[in-house]
């Protein structure tokens, strides 16, 4: 370790020992992250359709959980649960989900829809959702969701009630107008796949 | 400038160095050992013996459990109208012996707190270090006049799912067109409060189809109910709620809903103002912590007193009491409920054992309810806990029921989500 991160080390480790009575009053991130299991799975791996939280990247769960506590992502549920933690807290759970090993859903898909997908993803998606969709990034893990939660999340992009990030939506406009809708289908059959 | 993550891991590695203890908790880390008991195997125990060997694989855990297999009460509203089959609500415990649980199929017929030993019934003896006990319900008998277990295998109240859930559907299924199904509600604290609703609708559902002219009677013992204007809504735009050809009519206390007295053989119910002949009857008694709470002398009242940060017995200390049996007012009696605190009383523990101030708790609770045919609802809340005053309280300013103006859509969702909901939790529990 070097001086001045050992000097940042003894300067918050004493501010910290300051602060003890507030720092109290925060769970752990496993003890905040345990009490979304029953709905996201076992340390954010779902076996269903509401989504999975494991392996995506911190910034995009904080950016989410906020966007839903604002009222700016409409949900069934989260809006009413993002309200309950603080910042901290959200950051804690959003460092911890990073950390997990996603588990992808064990779910049925169709052959000829996940080719059709996979040309798809590799002309239209992967500059963005590298690795076939694998890799966390801006938009979590694509790779391994329920297919479902992934067809409810395309209506809500397509119907303009949640909101596409600047590339995202030229690339979606971009092939909606080369091929027709069933395109969407095709690239969650082929995520849905990846197990 | 220090970024969040360099803030977490410096933090992290202070507390490893020994000068915060108590800050982050001990979980995730190997501790000292110690040997944990814990009895009954539903929501609340399971997860309890799962993820103490999930935090600290040094702990030997052992579960005690009377039945091979558990089903879950959660969800069996769907197995009553054939909407899903009981082997779907069945679980076993070979996912908890994978996490090096050492289940044993047993019953515990002695606590000895003082001397920290557990007796079971074929006589084998369980020494621990710390005990949770997870017994669930039992029923208040003697609270309808006429009704006792017996009486219940004639007008079941699958209130415990099983047997019970199985013989209410073959009831239902038995049933003729133009039949009335009596649904009676309990007083006091129960297990899963939207519960009844959800099976008024339910069965409702499954009547709408099969044998329309019949119909299906709430009597409650209460003048309100949870997520109720949720619920009437959905029978209003399902089941002709408040018409003369209802599928469903509730008869609230202050209009004599109030059960008072069961005539199982002769298929009646005696409610505050009238004595009414129904097809099938589901009387859902008055509940109370399980036998084993009040044989251990871990009851006060109808439930188990305890500390709500740990879980602990505020009777007989190292023993911690969680799910429907506690106290744990505040939160509902839920599957949800004993799954978050059983993670709670999991860590606190962990810690305890490793001679650990236990860490901050974080309790929530979301129970979903189905209405109908692509139609769920929900309530949810986050939790926190009050040291000084010992009690569970909702985060000010967030959770809340399903909103009234919900979407047709966002009801179809919400159906779907409670069913990956029911997958998720039992894979969390049982997995």
């Amino acid at each position: 370790m070097g001086s001045t991160k050992l000097l940042q080390n003894m300067v918050l480790a004493g501010g910290l020992a300051l602060s003890a009575t507030s720092m109290a009053a925060t769970p752990s991130a496993a003890m905040l992250a345990g009490t979304c299991a029953a709905c996201h799975g076992t340390n954010g791996s779902s076996v269903a359709v509401i989504p999975s939280l494991a392996a995506a990247p911190a910034e995009y769960f904080v950016e989410t959980m906020k966007a839903f506590k604002s009222g700016a992502r409409k949900a069934t549920v989260m809006d009413r649960v993002a309200k309950g933690y603080s910042d901290e807290e959200i950051a804690l759970m959003g460092d911890y989900f990073a950390q997990q090993k996603l588990i992808p859903m064990k779910q049925g898909f169709d052959k000829t829809k996940l080719n059709q997908g996979k040309r798809l993803h590799d002309k239209y998606c992967e500059k963005c959702h590298e690795e076939d969709g694998r890799k966390p990034d801006v938009g979590g893990i694509l790779a391994g969701q329920s297919m479902m939660y992934l067809t409810f999340s395309m209506d809500d992009f397509l119907s303009g009630e949640r909101e596409m990030e600047k590339d995202m939506k030229k690339k979606v406009n971009e092939m909606l107008k080369e091929t027709d809708k069933s395109s969407i289908e095709s690239l969650i059959h082929f995520y849905g796949s990846q197990q | 400038m220090i970024s969040r993550r360099n803030f977490i891991k410096l933090s992290g590695g202070a507390v490893a160095a020994g000068t915060l203890v108590g800050c982050a908790g001990g979980m995730g880390r190997s501790g000292g050992g110690g040997k944990v008991v814990v009895v009954g195997g539903g929501p609340g125990g399971a997860t309890a013996a799962k993820y103490l060997r999930m935090f600290d694989p040094s702990i030997e855990v052992t579960l005690i459990e009377a039945n091979a297999k558990y089903y879950t009460c959660f969800m069996s509203n769907e197995v009553l109208g054939g909407d899903r089959n009981l082997d779907s609500i069945t679980f076993g415990y070979d996912g908890l012996r994978r996490h090096g649980v050492r289940v044993v199929h047993d019953t515990v017929t002695q606590i000895d707190a003082a001397a920290r030993k557990i007796v079971t019934k074929s006589g084998a003896t369980f020494s621990y270090d710390r005990a949770i006990v997870s017994p669930g319900i039992d029923f208040k008998w003697g609270a309808i006049e006429g009704h006792s277990a017996e009486a219940a295998e004639i007008i079941p109240h699958a209130w415990k799912a099983g047997a019970q859930t199985v013989t209410l559907h073959k009831q239902l299924l038995d049933m003729k067109n133009g039949g009335t199904v009596v649904i009676a509600t309990p007083s006091g604290a129960f297990r899963c409060p939207p519960g009844p609703y959800e099976r008024a609708s339910l069965i409702a559902n499954y009547l709408k189809k099969h044998k329309p002219k019949s119909k299906v009677l709430i009597l409650d013992a209460g003048d309100k109910f949870a997520k109720q204007g949720l619920f009437i809504a959905g029978w209003k735009k399902h089941y002709g709620y408040g018409t003369s050809n209802s599928l469903i009519e509730w008869v609230p206390a202050a209009q004599g809903g109030k059960v008072e007295g069961v005539d199982a053989k002769g298929m009646a119910v005696q409610a505050a103002v009238e004595k009414i002949k129904a097809d099938v009857i589901n009387v859902i008694p008055p509940q109370k912590a399980g036998k084993l709470a009040f044989d251990a002398g871990l009851t006060e009242g109808d439930w188990c007193p305890i500390n709500k940060k740990t879980f602990e017995s505020k009777i007989h200390a190292n023993i911690h009491v969680l799910g429907d049996a506690s106290n744990a007012a505040g939160m509902p009696k839920s599957g949800y409920s004993a799954n978050v605190q059983a993670k709670v009383c999991a860590a606190a523990v962990v810690d305890l054992l490793a001679g650990r101030e236990p860490g901050f708790p974080s309790y929530m609770n979301t129970c979903y309810s189905v209405v109908g045919d692509d139609h769920g609802i929900s309530v949810s809340i986050v939790y926190t806990f009050d040291e000084a005053k010992n009690e569970i309280i909702a985060v000010k300013g967030a959770g809340g029921v399903t909103p009234s103006d919900a979407s047709a859509e966002a009801l179809r969702r919400e159906a779907h989500y409670a069913h990956g909901w029911f997958a998720n939790i039992t894979n969390d529990i049982f997995g």
